[in-house]
């Protein structure tokens, strides 16, 4: 398998990829902002039309739209999050200015035929199979840069998300963090969206985040099984998608994440059923949150 | 075809009607607007956005199942947002209402989401490849409407627009306060699931004209203009289905002339609405500080 070298580009991009995805996502869904994920992965394609349609770099497209957008949410809201009303609004004209920018790349690409059609489809459900080695080296220093950062505020990010006020009045700057927090997201919408599309990209960021919350509820430990469980399932649907030809890699790696989820959910609801032990734990990530 | 815009009104919606698609598309686009508002004013009002974009957007690869098995679209359509909506309904866990709650079910609708969409690409490369085909569910064929479409639709939203009005008091009960409505005996749970039920019924209708990435805006963007503007229910509900109508109209219309897709002029125009509606909120909130103050 590892003869193939696009495999082993992949396999490496994939691995920056999902270790950002994963730290990211735990936070993301921890501070109940999927809906930003989501909607950066839907600005995320108009970022990359756009930059077709100029005839510029996709990847300044990807980039300069998501963080963009990422920290006008942010200016939106209150301490740096947006609310679902006002995200739901933003994101649903960019798609519409999206649709803009593609009838505009393919009107002008009509000449050749189909590829127009086809940059949009890669552009929606990625092509982590056709990465150079050079940017699977780009995705890898991104990753890893991603995730050191979320490691070096994640103390003070999680007890911003979990007790605001109280952090504020500790000195903690929430403010600042929600920002920097958007930023981080907005860099992992870009990178992740040249690999596995802008469609596909709130999965990669969701679902390992939501099976390590349903598994544990120590938020550490949270972290580090989103982190490896991320990387878990584009491994083994990289693995999946080279024995299975002619199916696409997205596919599988999503088919992984939400088996796994599901698993989850299902080990979540019989545990609840059949409780180990009579005294609750103290306090649970998402009691405290809840509370 | 197309003559172009010429600043006789009169004679360009003359021009525009004389085709029997455009015709189709007013009429559809009245029904659309109408369905979407009054749904998408509730999914506004119960914080629900984010399940209903993900509900829409699972209509996308069921079509594209539908059709690569020999089906019809629509068919397609209806089992994926229905069993979408039912999936996201039933697995939530309580209302969904407080931040641990919400985190759960957040995760929830995004995996279920993320899979439908990658089912959407896998059913996609059997296909064959981005067909233009591909790209109407996708974003949507306001102009390849037939009266056969036009009467499907309007018979769904007859359906849907009954059970609102059926359903809507308590539904606006349980909405605006759980706790005391659940207390009162409202069935919120119940609720919570017929209306995903009703959401999904919608999308995939909408989704035919609209595309399932853009139905979302119809939902999302009169209803939140309109509950910008007014905190009452009914006139609110109002605003939002004469606007939503509003900007289709004249969404079509720019379409038709400007050669322009209508996922892109109907958006725009509605986001332009909510700016301004947004940016008059704040004026008069700056305005009426002082003479509150003093």
């Amino acid at each position: 398998m590892f003869h193939d070298s696009y495999m082993l580009t992949a396999l490496v991009a994939g691995t920056g990829i999902a270790l950002a995805c994963g730290l990211v996502g735990y936070f993301l869904v921890l501070r109940a902002q999927v809906f930003t994920g989501d909607a950066l992965s839907h600005v995320a394609f108009t970022g990359a039309l756009a930059a077709l349609a100029f005839g510029i770099d996709l990847r300044v497209g990807l980039f300069a739209s998501c963080v963009l957008i990422a920290v006008v949410f942010g200016a939106l809201g209150r301490q740096g999050r947006a609310d679902d009303v006002v995200i739901g609004n933003v994101f649903a004209w960019v798609l519409g200015l999206g649709v803009f920018f593609m009838t505009l790349y393919t009107t002008n690409q009509s000449g050749s035929s189909g590829s127009g059609g086809n940059q949009t489809v890669n552009v929606l459900f990625g092509s982590i199979l056709g990465l150079s080695s050079g940017q699977a080296t780009v995705a890898l220093a991104i990753g890893l840069a991603v995730s050191l950062a979320v490691l070096l505020i994640a103390r003070p990010l999680l007890f911003a998300t979990l007790d605001e006020a109280v952090a504020g009045a500790r000195g903690v700057p929430v403010r600042f963090l929600g920002y920097a927090f958007l930023v981080l997201i907005g860099v992992t919408a870009g990178e992740a969206s040249q690999a596995v599309g802008s469609m596909l990209l709130l999965g990669l960021l969701a679902a390992p985040a939501g099976t390590a919350l349903l598994l544990t509820d120590r938020p550490f430990v949270g972290l580090a099984v989103s982190a490896v469980l991320g990387v878990f399932d584009v491994w083994v649907g990289l693995a999946v998608s080279y024995f299975v030809p002619n199916t696409p890699t997205s596919f599988w790696i999503m088919a992984v994440a939400a088996a796994t989820y599901a698993a989850a959910v299902a080990y979540s609801r019989i545990s609840r059923r059949f409780p180990r032990s009579t005294t609750r734990p103290a306090a649970s990530v998402t009691s405290v949150a809840s509370s | 075809m197309n003559p172009g815009f010429s600043w006789n009104l009169v004679t360009d919606v003359q021009w525009m009607w004389s085709l029997p698609s455009m015709v189709n598309a007013f009429r559809a686009g009245l029904a659309v607007a109408l369905l979407a508002g009054v749904v998408g004013w509730f999914m506004v009002l119960r914080r629900q956005s984010f399940a209903g974009h993900s509900i829409a957007v699972t209509g996308f690869p069921g079509a594209a199942a539908a059709v690569y098995l020999g089906l019809s679209a629509t068919l397609g359509y209806f089992g994926f947002c229905l069993g979408s909506a039912l999936v996201i309904a039933l697995l939530s866990r309580g209302s969904g209402t407080g931040v641990g709650e919400r985190a759960h079910s957040s995760a929830l609708i995004a995996v279920v989401q993320a899979f439908a969409l990658a089912l959407g690409a896998l059913f996609l490369d059997l296909y064959g490849g981005f067909l233009s085909s591909t790209s109407a569910f996708l974003f949507g064929d306001f102009l390849g409407i037939t009266d056969e479409d036009v009467l499907t639709l309007v018979a769904v939203a007859l359906v849907v627009l009954l059970t609102m009005a059926l359903i809507g008091r308590r539904l606006l009960f349980a909405s605006v306060d759980p706790a005391v409505a659940s207390a009162r005996g409202v069935p919120v749970r119940g609720l919570n699931i017929l209306f995903l039920l009703v959401l999904g019924a919608t999308v995939a209708e909408v989704s035919k004209f609209t595309g399932s990435l853009l139905v979302f805006a119809l939902l999302v963007m009169p209803a939140a203009t309109a509950q910008v503007l007014t905190a009452r229910p009914a006139r609110s509900l109002l605003i939002t289905i004469v606007l939503g109508v509003l900007v289709t109209w004249f969404g079509l219309a720019w379409a038709y002339f400007g050669n322009q897709a209508t996922g892109f002029t109907i958006t725009s125009l509605a986001f332009g609405c909510y700016v301004l509606a947004y940016a008059a909120r704040s004026a008069r909130g700056v305005l009426l500080r002082p003479a509150v103050t003093a």
